[in-house]
């Protein structure tokens, strides 16, 4: 079967979401897929929502902007707002407990909640949040190699900063260990 | 050995303009294209290639500073986007008229005015018609991906040369701005070529090089404008470049460059799905215009729609290409709202398939 | 048929090989002409014609690329230190001078002229100060005088309305970037020949990569002024050099 994966990403800057989509984008192409990356720019960059449209399919990639997703990973509520809507029926919905204060209401798409915040300061690094927010997705959706999401942030990540890549392993792991259902799709 | 990396849009171009063997570059900083500068800046690139790249005072100086440089018959490239192009148009049309070489990049947004910082591509009559003053045209390429904008700034440099013409590069804030993966061609070295046309200081026992767009006689000037004019027939039939899926079975049919040609094709792909032998052209060369193939399919197809991210400039050209044969309907968003696969599916279906 | 009269033996002075044999389509009695030969016989005295790169403005001096014998490059208006800049990065070891009008260089090119000199990019800026915009038919220019008349300034130059005039030379003195900026005229032969040594030293400086070097050359314009040469010369001492002082405005020790 054809693998396309088309993911929306979003929640306030500095929650790392651009890096998130970069880090799958990377992964993606360490495992021969096409991919696209496309982030929001401009005013709402700076420090109001950011979110990033990454695109990790088997086949050469068409449009790269799109308005509906197969997943959306939401961060914050303003996110939860703008994009739950577009998530396609049987599609997937990962939030992060901390930001939301209403739940989703659909009841046509697959939900996971993940406490990435909560593990991130278990860890004592609340920067590797987003790391857990991507082991807890791969989990939900193998579509890459977790060793290849590795390969990825090896070549997103400047190299003074290599000696933390343990720690943001241990942090996919984690995420992998976390993430649960709140729903689920027969 | 391929060199494969997830590179922005403009990092990537940026990245070109080095391996491409590019001498100099002069620029201004503007959303949403400040990262070519800063990437040549972060490249070191003096060191790197021996290329010169300076932040200029104003768009108005970059271009001059191209000028300059061009005319030494080096290869020198500016970036900016919309605003900032409008104000270079001064300069590009005496780089035109003086038949200088150069690449200019547009990473175009909405406008008119300061507009918004968002993707559009208002800017297509500027690029296409000429822009500046007086009778000239620029060769202006339209890349899609990443990889697109990559392979055109070697194309560009390639074709500026050829014909001693500016080049535009026309993308917008989409393919700027998005990260793909790009396929990197190997370092081309700076080339120490000396051209005869060029300013590098009179040689012994010829005369001295002038540089300049202005003709006092009227009868000058005409014989400038039918040289230029016999030079862009000369770049009408040898560089069209286009894209075409799904045209041999084509019964309506889209036309729509870059970024949005992309958006358009998974429209297109949609249309298939629902029934409709749908086709598209997407022109890679903007000028000069893929005016045969579209002629050619107009005696083929019901319809065609062309998707455009302004409010309807390019369906001119088609048009003027199809010469009435069949109805040529245009769809778009503009202001730095891009449309949507469904939106365009959707238009595809209300003009009547 | 006449006799030629021009015999070695008796030629004291010739026309520097910098110079084509384009007659020159100046005023009579223009100091642009003198400028000219003051700035090409400098370059011939230097050895440098093949080495040397040129750029024309817009204004009266927009064909100095047909009486230089050096490889020139015609700017559009006001631009001329930017397309000098671009020159010289890619070819930093040859001799590049702009030649400017006060319109050209102080009105509509001043960001580039004070981004040049804020740079210290490496090569000569040629001023001609006139005091008018000579090629458009005398208009006020940035460095019209005070109570000046021109054509946009009729009952002369009202200085709360019209700004005061601009002493660039002194502006640009002000940049760490500029090394030598000396203000000098050629209506006289003793004048003109401080010139000549003003451009040679400024060229050398290049040479050495010291920084920008600007040249003022306070001139006249009989036409526009509607004098004769000769009362045009007159009246520049009297009204010109008062505000626009001859001498070096930043010289090295």
């Amino acid at each position: 079967m054809i693998m396309n994966e088309e993911i929306i990403i979003a929640g306030f800057g500095g929650q790392g979401v651009l890096s998130m989509g970069q880090i799958l984008c990377y992964g993606g192409v360490m495992q021969n897929k096409e991919v696209s990356w496309f982030p929001s720019y401009g005013p709402e960059m700076r420090g109001g929502t950011a979110n990033c449209t990454a695109i990790i399919s088997d086949e050469k990639i068409s449009s790269p902007i799109l308005n509906t997703y197969d997943t959306a990973i939401v961060l914050n509520q303003p996110s939860m707002n703008k994009f739950e809507d577009g998530i396609r029926p049987g599609g997937l919905l990962i939030y992060e407990i901390n930001g939301i204060t209403r739940k989703p209401k659909r009841d046509d798409i697959n939900i996971c909640q993940i406490a990435a915040y909560d593990e991130s300061v278990k860890m004592k690094n609340t920067k590797i949040f987003n790391m857990i927010v991507i082991g807890g997705f791969l989990k939900v959706k193998p579509i890459l190699e977790v060793e290849n999401v590795i390969k990825g942030l090896e070549k997103v990540l400047p190299e003074r900063y290599h000696h933390l890549i343990p720690l943001n392993k241990e942090a996919i792991q984690r995420g992998i260990g976390i993430i649960s259902y709140e729903r689920k799709l027969n | 050995m391929k060199e494969l990396r997830l590179m922005k849009g403009n990092e990537a171009l940026a990245e070109a303009a080095i391996r491409a063997g590019a001498d100099a570059y002069f620029g201004y900083p503007i959303t949403p294209q400040s990262e070519i500068i800063e990437y040549l800046m972060a490249q070191n690139t003096e060191e790197r290639t021996g290329m010169a790249v300076l932040q200029a005072e104003s768009e108005i100086a970059a271009i001059n500073m191209v000028y300059g440089a061009a005319g030494c018959g080096k290869k020198a490239i500016t970036s900016s986007s919309s605003p900032g192009i409008s104000l270079k148009q001064e300069g590009l049309s005496y780089i035109a008229g003086a038949e200088l070489p150069c690449v200019v990049v547009n990473i175009t947004r909405g406008g008119p005015g300061l507009g918004t910082i968002q993707p559009s591509q208002s800017d297509y009559f500027q690029a296409v018609k000429g822009g500046g003053h007086g009778d000239y045209k620029l060769i202006v390429l339209a890349p899609a991906t990443v990889q697109e904008t990559v392979d055109y700034v070697k194309l560009a440099f390639d074709l500026a040369f050829k014909y001693r013409n500016p080049v535009m590069i026309l993308s917008d804030g989409i393919i700027g701005q998005m990260m793909e993966k790009v396929e990197l061609f190997e370092q081309i070295p700076r080339s120490d070529k000396e051209y005869d046309w060029a300013t590098l200081g009179k040689k012994p026992g010829k005369d001295h090089v002038i540089i300049t767009s202005l003709q006092l006689q009227p009868e000058e000037q005409e014989k400038v404008n039918l040289r230029l004019q016999e030079k862009y027939r000369e770049v009408e039939k040898n560089e069209v470049r286009y894209e075409a899926y799904n045209t041999e079975d084509a019964e309506y049919m889209f036309v729509a460059y870059g970024s949005c040609g992309r958006i358009t094709q998974k429209a297109m792909e949609m249309a298939r799905e629902k029934g409709y032998k749908a086709g598209l052209i997407r022109p890679q060369t903007l000028y000069p215009f893929p005016v045969e193939i579209i002629n050619k399919v107009a005696g083929q197809v019901k319809r065609i729609l062309t998707v455009e991210m302004n409010t309807g400039q390019m369906v001119e050209d088609v048009r003027l290409a199809v010469g009435g044969k069949i109805p040529v309907d245009y769809y778009g968003r503009f202001g730095g709202m891009i449309p949507s696969p469904d939106e365009i599916l959707n238009a595809f279906e209300q003009k009547g398939g | 048929m006449a006799e030629n009269l021009i015999k070695p033996e008796n030629l004291v002075y010739d026309k520097t090989k910098v110079l084509t044999d384009r007659v020159l389509h100046y005023c009579p009695g223009c100091g642009h002409s003198t400028t000219h030969r003051m700035l090409a016989e400098a370059i011939d005295e230097l050895g440098i014609q093949g080495e040397t790169i040129g750029i024309a403005p817009v204004g009266c001096s927009v064909l100095a690329y047909y009486y230089f014998d050096v490889d020139m490059t015609e700017a559009a208006h006001g631009r001329a230190p930017a397309v000098a800049t671009g020159i010289k990065r890619v070819l930093p070891d040859k001799y590049v001078f702009t030649y400017q009008g006060d319109g050209d260089l102080a009105a509509i090119g001043t960001a580039e002229t004070i981004h040049a000199c804020n740079r210290g990019e490496n090569f000569l800026i040629v001023f001609i100060n006139n005091g008018i915009y000579g090629m458009t038919g005398g208009q006020m220019a940035p460095t019209t005088l005070e109570n000046m008349k021109s054509t946009t300034s009729p009952r002369g130059r009202d200085v709360k309305t019209m700004g005061s005039p601009l002493k660039i030379s002194e502006l640009v003195a002000s940049l760490p970037g500029t090394y030598y900026v000396a203000r000098h005229s050629v209506h006289t032969p003793a004048n003109a020949r401080k010139t000549k040594r003003a451009f040679k030293k400024a060229l050398e400086y290049q040479k050495e990569k010291k920084g920008t070097c600007l040249i003022e050359v306070v001139s006249n314009c009989p036409s526009n002024w509607k004098m004769t040469p000769i009362e045009s010369n007159k009246w520049m001492e009297e009204n010109m050099f008062p505000f626009y002082s001859l001498g070096d405005i930043k010289a090295p020790k």
